[in-house]
């Protein structure tokens, strides 16, 4: 239902559409879907603050930009990469 | 890696092809419509075509220029017809002048403005076409060793399933190729933004190290003069569709496909490898230039993992398109070569799937077409790095 590619990782990858409500595995931890989370897309496996970094093969892939509660969709609309941001450029 | 016998066709130069076409190509864009007037009448001929060759400055017009003698100058091309204006930068002459004396092939230049019009150079062109495919018709196939292969590696329309899948299945057959001698290169510099570090540490000196990063910094710079983020651009907005939120998620997925052999080199697109083994090669994330770079480094063959599917395809060099996405190995059956949905689905090791692909590059190899092959996917794209003046 869901892979865990790193155990540093503090998200995981929807195997299937997972919807609201629904109760998931994610190792020894059960993680509640807070919102309905597209196939391939990315839940949060703990809740994450605003700032920190988001972790994905064991590597950072961006930070968060709001404060991310476990079991949500991690995606555009909470967190942003930090490369390439030619829209910080002062 | 059963004794399967490699066969293809050595050129002069002693490089092996796998495919002996018949290539007709354009220095500028002036000459597009007339390379392909030729190249419809000669059975096998393969025209491409391009926007570029003129108005062009500096390192970008020899960009040009090296990805036009590259290309010609691949091993899978038997012989070639050169088009020029007669007016435009990168001029027909030097060009066909450059792959001759690198190959040894048949090649041949007409000049447009010289020749006296479309119509005569078309008539002329399809004369001397006939002459080459007459000459490489004859080129027979022979064994040929894996060492001599120089596999090329990309992936287009990423989706989450990429970077689970079919990138570290392709990464565990890049392995088993550098371990038997071959060369593969790892491209698409804007998908190494995030995942450099990884690649850095497994640098053979300090100067492929320096290199790597340099090659990574310019295109990071590149991006944000553009004084926007490139979410957007890359990732594609199909990319984040399929789930993939930021470049260094992309990055990190895309790397997979390397494997975990050492970094021997790192070339300039369009460059020919100088060294074995696992290479990267500064291309942009766009495929069909990317692919395009690659083949006129002298790559033989293509190994293209997809999650969204994609038909892209090279004029001269096989594709062998490989998919982890189960939803689009069935939607886009006609353009996947390889599904290895299998792994997601749990039916399948990543070591099992390399070896379908290794078996797959083995027969590809000895002439059995791939999809794109066989509904003529010729792309071909050069990637600019100068203004148009």
């Amino acid at each position: 239902m869901i892979i865990i590619i790193n155990d540093k990782d503090n998200v995981a990858i929807a195997l299937t559409d997972l919807p609201a409500g629904k109760e998931i595995k994610a190792g020894n931890d059960v993680i509640i879907v807070q919102e309905s989370i597209p196939y391939g897309h990315k839940v949060a496996l703990k809740d994450i603050s605003k700032g920190e970094e988001i972790i994905k093969y064991g590597e950072v892939i961006g930070a968060a930009v709001e404060n991310i509660k476990k079991g949500s969709h991690v995606h555009t609309h909470n967190m942003a990469g930090l490369r390439g941001r030619g829209d910080e450029k002062h | 890696m059963k004794n399967i016998k490699l066969t293809g066709y050595r050129r002069p130069n002693g490089k092996v092809g796998i495919r002996n076409h018949l290539l007709v190509m354009p220095t500028v864009a002036c000459a597009n419509e007339t390379v392909k007037a030729i190249a419809e009448k000669i059975q096998g001929a393969i025209a491409i075509n391009h926007q570029h060759g003129c108005s062009q400055l500096g390192r970008d017009s020899e960009q040009t220029k090296r990805t036009l003698i590259g290309f010609g100058s691949n091993p899978n091309v038997g012989g070639v017809i050169v088009v020029g204006l007669g007016c435009e930068t990168v001029l027909a002459p030097p060009v066909a002048e450059a792959i001759q004396q690198k190959t040894g092939k048949p090649v041949e230049y007409l000049i447009i403005q010289e020749t006296g019009g479309t119509d005569r150079t078309i008539e002329e062109g399809i004369k001397v076409g006939l002459d080459i495919n007459n000459q490489i018709s004859k080129c027979q196939r022979e064994p040929i060793d894996l060492s001599e292969l120089i596999v090329s590696l990309e992936c287009g329309g990423s989706d989450v399933t990429s970077g689970i899948a079919a990138n570290p299945a392709v990464g565990e057959a890049s392995d088993l190729l550098v371990q038997k001698g071959a060369t593969v290169i790892l491209s698409e510099t804007t998908e190494l933004i995030g995942a450099e570090h990884l690649l850095a540490s497994r640098a053979v000196n300090d100067t492929v190290k320096r290199r790597l990063l340099e090659i990574v910094k310019r295109m990071e710079k590149k991006a944000i003069e553009m004084g926007v983020s490139i979410t957007g651009a890359n990732p594609t907005p199909g990319n984040i569709e399929g789930g993939l939120t930021t470049i260094e998620e992309k990055s990190l997925g895309c790397v997979y496909k390397a494997g975990t052999s050492p970094v021997a080199e790192v070339i300039e697109y369009a460059e020919t490898p100088l060294q074995r083994g696992l290479v990267i090669m500064d291309t942009p994330g766009n495929d069909i230039e990317s692919i395009t770079g690659m083949a006129a480094g002298g790559s033989q063959i293509c190994l293209f993992t997809t999650g969204r599917g994609t038909p892209t395809g090279s004029a001269i060099m096989p594709v062998i398109k490989i998919c982890g996405n189960p939803k689009t190995c069935k939607t886009m059956k006609e353009n996947i070569d390889l599904d290895v949905s299998t792994i997601i689905l749990g039916e399948e090791t990543l070591k099992d799937a390399a070896k379908r692909i290794i078996q797959e590059i083995f027969e590809v190899v000895n002439g059995k077409l791939t999809l794109a092959e066989a509904k003529k996917m010729h792309g071909f794209a050069i990637n600019r790095i100068g203004p148009t003046m």
